[in-house]
């Protein structure tokens, strides 16, 4: 439920005194991709990994092969660079957001 | 020889009453109510009648044929609350964990199908573990059934989910396409994949409480319409939601002896005079409403927009009012879904609607972008403007932008418009406002804060009024706050006959 303690909210250059709710201080706030970075979309395990460390990569290239729910998923690089390190193993069990590979742009 | 049949029920019968007393134990321990004493505590003593209580289950396969499931898990029938009749049932997680087989199912869809031919409200009251695997395909066709009537009874018959357990997996979608979703406290659970599948695929660990519990579903998810504590003060509200709503389609809802509001609500003492201060928007209802009696929906969830239904001079209305005290009173994703959809039961049951407007606009934000505040927004829009019911509105104080628009304007038909003299109708507060249109003045002044000052001011005097709305027609009177319930039983009587003819067509097609 609503915070009781009354704030300041400011919309459109307009002050107004009001309550705000917790679903509204949780919200996502929003943060810009970074492309330096290859993160795992969903836990999983490496089954393997196509790229070596300073390597050249194209934009759409499979990096590595990330398998969760039963499916193997080729993990693509989002960007041209160069693979500044690889941070995990074939077999590693990975979690979700963890980083996986790092480029150099 | 008729002694003989009776006899026979009669042992038939006890055989199924005997495993109640197993059904008290089992629930007892959780904490819970037996499906008959939920069904005994919803309705008006001694009404149930009940049916199909001899149906056992439908297949005889991995061992079902060795096992005594009475009624296979569900109690049917027909009965009455507060001297309406309504269709109910209730299922049993005493016998195999309330698992829909194909038995159960039909005698849900069979009570479902004579709510719909008769015209009166379906209750369902959900305790089950979900689909009965022995019985396989067979068990999720029950379920299809159910869905396929519940859509087909949508906006013909008001639906009613009571949930009381765990209701998971495809059970949660008959309640989601229900009107009205109930929920008690640490009781009910409901969620498409539970903790243990969330866990093993995704790796987050949360309990069945902070995933889909009652509180989780009525203040974050908007899947519940009702909270409660207890079961007790479920079935009081359930009770007084049915006294609010008709029987069906073709109906109104039952009037009651009119009352006044109580003294000590005064709509003037409660709207300070500072439009940027809050106040509760449900003060300013109370002042209106008979008895001040307003039955608030979904109070947890977007609590910036109230919704509810009170009477005045006796006869039911929905009630949509921006709330200033949280939020300011902004339309974002989750309260354009919440008012919208009210709003279009509304219409579907023919309860005419008050809008009470206080809104300076639209939520900004990269998350309400990105969660589609265009599509949710939209909803408001379709849904004000396909209602036929008497709409009337009052602009209290703000009605900036498209937040004026969308707040039942006069432009998405509404057939009464009145604002308080203090109503500022405009594209947005004159802060933001002035900052643009002077925007050069401000910026090459010796002494920008002073102009701009000034500027605000002269937009406040020239525009935070109703004056140019009303002088375009778009509002028919300015009023008095305290004459508010005078215009509004006055435009509810003019309003009574109103038949509004829509063009044909199949059905529309709603932002989703």
């Amino acid at each position: 439920m609503e915070d009781k303690n009354l704030t300041n909210f400011s919309l459109e250059d307009s002050n107004y005194i009001t309550t705000i709710t917790k679903k509204y201080q949780k919200r996502k706030r929003y943060q810009p991709q970074d492309l330096t970075k290859l993160r795992a979309f969903i836990p999983g395990i490496i089954q393997k990994i196509y790229v070596v460390r300073g390597q050249e990569v194209r934009r759409g290239q499979p990096i590595l092969v990330l398998e969760a729910m039963k499916m193997k998923n080729d993990v693509f690089s989002p960007v041209d660079a160069k693979v500044k390190e690889i941070k995990v193993k074939v077999g590693e069990a990975v979690a979700k957001d963890q980083i996986l590979v790092e480029f150099e742009l | 020889m008729i002694r003989k049949l009776l006899d026979f029920f009669f042992a038939k019968k006890s055989q199924v009453v005997e495993s109640e007393k197993v059904a008290k134990e089992k629930q007892q321990k959780q904490g819970k109510l037996t499906a008959r004493e939920r069904i005994e505590k919803i309705v008006d003593p001694g009404s149930f009648h009940e049916w199909d209580m001899f149906v056992q289950q439908a297949s005889t396969d991995l061992g079902l044929d060795k096992k005594f499931l009475p009624r296979d898990g569900v109690i049917t029938g027909t009965a009455s609350i507060m001297g309406h009749p309504i269709c109910i049932y209730a299922q049993d997680f005493s016998v195999a964990g309330g698992s829909l087989g194909l038995a159960h199912a039909r005698k849900i869809t069979k009570i479902m199908d004579h709510a719909i031919k008769l015209g009166v409200p379906i209750i369902g009251i959900n305790d089950s573990g979900g689909a009965r695997i022995q019985e396989g395909v067979n068990s999720l066709a029950g379920y299809g059934e159910i869905f396929y009537r519940n859509t087909k009874a949508s906006g013909v018959i008001p639906q009613i989910s009571i949930i009381l357990g765990p209701c998971a997996g495809g059970a949660v979608y008959s309640p989601a396409l229900t009107d009205f979703v109930f929920v008690v406290d640490k009781i009910s659970k409901m969620f498409i994949t539970g903790p243990e599948v969330i866990k093993t695929v995704l790796g987050e660990e949360i309990t069945m409480e902070e995933l889909g519990g009652a509180r989780v579903q009525a203040e974050i998810s908007g899947n519940a319409h009702f909270f409660a504590e207890s079961e007790e003060e479920c079935f009081e509200q359930v009770k007084k939601l049915v006294t609010f709503i008709p029987w069906n389609n073709r109906k109104k809802a039952d009037t009651f002896p009119p009352k006044p509001p109580k003294v000590d609500y005064k709509i003037s003492s409660i709207i300070p005079e500072d439009p940027r201060q809050p106040y509760d928007v449900r003060d300013v209802i109370k002042a209106l409403v008979d008895d001040s009696d307003f039955f608030e929906i979904m109070q947890h969830f977007a609590p910036n927009v109230v919704i509810g239904f009170a009477r005045m001079n006796g006869e039911t209305i929905g009630i949509v009012a921006n709330q200033p005290l949280v939020l300011a009173g902004v339309l974002d994703v989750d309260s354009s879904d919440k008012a919208a959809r009210f709003i279009r039961f509304c219409d579907a049951f023919n309860i005419p609607l008050l809008t009470l407007v206080d809104i300076p606009g639209y939520l900004p934000g990269v998350d309400q972008e990105h969660s589609g505040v265009i599509r949710h927004g939209a909803k408001i829009l379709y849904a004000y403007s396909e209602a036929t019911v008497p709409k009337i509105t009052v602009i209290m104080r703000k009605a900036y932008g498209g937040g004026y628009i969308a707040m039942c304007s006069r432009h998405l038909g509404a057939d009464f418009v009145f604002a308080w003299p203090m109503a500022e109708i405009a594209v947005m507060g004159p802060e933001g406002a002035a900052n643009i249109i002077y925007k050069n003045e401000i910026a090459n002044s010796p002494n920008p804060e002073e102009t701009r000052r000034q500027k605000v001011q002269e937009y406040i005097e020239k525009f935070a009024n109703p004056f140019v709305a009303a002088s375009n027609g778009y509002i028919d009177a300015v009023i008095e706050p305290d004459e508010t319930r005078k215009y509004v039983l006055h435009s509810l009587f003019i309003a009574r006959n109103k038949e509004e003819q829509t063009l044909p067509k199949k059905h529309g097609i709603p932002p989703f």
